[in-house]
């Protein structure tokens, strides 16, 4: 157990890992991205209620999904960061946070176009959205930090201490988003109704997700591997490695 | 000889306690901000005059004064709060005084704990015994400023406290204001919604004791926690320069 | 199939604008940061490659020692 963790703190073993599974994450990730999104938007029925434009879930869930479990997986890396200063915890934070971004993003995009035909406007203080919104600042606040401190272990530990403080109070924020929502707009009209949805629209839903998933680890091997040749330039394995013509 | 072996081999018995320690740190932050009085004022003015462009920008209406007074004061003590911020460390930082804190015997969280106490002292109490003077001019009727006053006696420190953390992560590095303020603002929505919705539910008449202990155990968990992640921010920021 | 048509497909009946908006901004952005990440990967490893090979060009054949400056003839009109 204990050999594995090394191992799994070292870049070197990690780089090689990850060159070797990365295909296979693009292939599988994009033909169920793609097998989701065609039977949601093509074969799936329609909602009853909200008519076509509920197509928009297929997307708009796995982002939402997505986002909030990379904050979590953030917040894992940085406890290791601080507890064990693993390298490979802060190159998975900086590669990982500004994906997370976009992805809290299209979230929130998708959500707005979404409330419009549903609701009739762009954006509603609705309790997701803001939350969603507030999880967006946090990314926002992640990235700029690590952007501002030069010393790159020193940013880490930073980083991981805001990615920390901010999962503390993640559920907090949630918590009192909603408290707010119901006191200032009672009966809101929820996004969604998950547990009524019939199989038909959920297998393309969980389809989706899962290519998402697979995407976003093809796009973390990327990035951190990347991450890993700025930081490691200078070894003796990638120099080897890349004169060797590896990738 | 024994005796002469024992001062060798035993640290150097300052005899100065963690408590003792966290006093002295509070009465130096006090006596050093009140050499440098215009510093203590700034954020108060500041505050005032936030207040002051809501009537001027929105609407002087008694009435929407009335119904969004309080969040115009809990938004602006939260801003002259997040604009004292960077006083908390700069200075001893500047003059390597916060160094000396780093590597004073007593646990750092401790020391750090006090700095922020005198912090909200300095700014956030003074906030509040302004707050009436505001609340009669936005309106407020008398009930509704008290409950204000009580929510910021409360929100304030957490606010210090979060903000703490803010301050020893962005300290040293260029344009640590913004930064501090992008960090920090998600962090103090929860805050400003009790807050504001405290003051809310005690104008239609509703119980606020529920409210109160919330804000309260927003606060428990901010004095327990916060300084913890300060001083492991302070640590790291200093490790950096 | 959900729908009739091809063109019912596209209409989504009313809705097509907002679905088709959102589905176009969500394959540019994620195929956006995958091109870039990859663009951004490929550029590093470049870098590094011709980094080696120059560091192996100056340890290799030519240790020679660089004159520190050199002098070249520059014709200049005296007219």
């Amino acid at each position: 157990m204990w050999q594995f963790f090394h191992k799994l703190g070292s870049p070197k073993w990690f780089y090689g890992i990850a060159t070797r599974f990365m295909p296979w994450l693009l292939v599988a990730g994009l033909m169920l991205l793609l097998a989701g999104l065609v039977w949601g938007l093509a074969f799936a029925p329609k909602d009853y209620l909200q008519g076509n434009s509920y197509r928009i879930i297929f997307i708009h869930v796995p982002t939402a999904f997505l986002a909030q479990s990379m904050y979590i997986m953030m917040a894992a890396a940085g406890v290791v960061t601080l507890v064990w200063r693993m390298k490979l915890a802060d190159v998975f934070v900086k590669a990982v946070a500004p994906v997370g971004l976009v992805f809290t993003f299209l979230s929130l995009f998708t959500g707005a176009v979404w409330g419009k035909p549903t609701w009739g406007t762009w954006w509603i203080w609705d309790a997701r959205l803001t939350s969603m919104l507030i999880l967006l600042f946090l990314y926002g606040g992640v990235i700029a930090l690590d952007r501002a401190i030069n010393d790159e272990k020193s940013a880490a530990r930073a980083v991981a201490v805001l990615v920390l403080v901010g999962v503390v109070n993640i559920p907090i924020i949630k918590y009192s988003v909603e408290w707010w929502n119901t006191l200032h707009q009672p009966a809101t009209l929820k996004l969604t109704e998950e547990p009524s949805m019939p199989t038909e629209m959920l297998v393309p839903l969980l389809l989706s997700i899962a290519g998402l998933y697979l995407l976003f680890g093809w796009l973390a091997c990327l990035r951190m591997k990347t991450e890993i040749l700025v930081r490691e330039q200078r070894t003796r394995w990638v120099k080897d490695m890349i004169m060797a013509g590896g990738r | 000889m024994n005796a002469k072996v024992d001062a060798v081999l035993k640290p150097v018995e300052t005899g100065v306690g963690p408590v003792q320690a966290m006093i002295a740190v509070f009465s130096r932050d006090v006596r050093v901000a009140f050499r440098q009085r215009q510093d203590l004022l700034n954020p108060l003015l500041f505050f005032v005059m936030v207040v002051t462009l809501f009537p001027l920008g929105v609407s002087p209406e008694v009435e929407f004064l009335r119904q969004s007074g309080a969040g115009i004061l809990w938004v602006a003590a939260l801003l002259s709060v997040l604009l004292s911020l960077d006083h908390l460390f700069r200075h001893d930082f500047d003059d390597g005084t916060l160094e000396q804190l780093v590597l004073q015997p007593q646990p750092l969280f401790l020391l750090v704990l006090a700095k922020t106490l005198a912090h909200w002292m300095l700014t956030g109490l003074p906030l509040v015994l302004l707050t009436p003077i505001l609340g009669i001019m936005v309106h407020l009727e008398g009930n509704s400023i008290a409950i204000l006053c009580l929510t910021l006696l409360i929100g304030t420190p957490v606010l210090s406290l979060i903000g703490a953390i803010g301050a020893a992560l962005t300290l040293g590095l260029r344009s640590a204001g913004v930064l501090l303020s992008l960090l920090i603002i998600p962090l103090y929505i929860p805050v400003l919604i009790f807050g504001t919705g405290t003051v809310a539910a005690a104008s239609e008449g509703a119980p606020v004791a529920g409210y109160l202990a919330l804000m309260g155990a927003f606060l428990v968990l901010a004095l327990t926690l916060a300084p913890f992640a300060s001083a492991a921010a302070l640590r790291i920021s200093m490790s950096n320069s | 199939m959900a729908f009739d048509s091809f063109s019912a497909f596209l209409a989504m009946e009313g809705h097509g604008p907002y679905v088709w908006t959102c589905y176009a901004v969500f394959v540019v952005f994620v195929a956006g940061m995958m091109f870039w990440s990859a663009r951004r990967n490929r550029a590093v490893i470049e870098g590094c490659k011709r980094r080696f090979e120059q560091q192996q060009g100056t340890s290799g054949q030519d240790v020679r020692q660089k004159a520190s400056a050199t002098f070249t003839r520059v014709e200049v009109s005296q007219d």
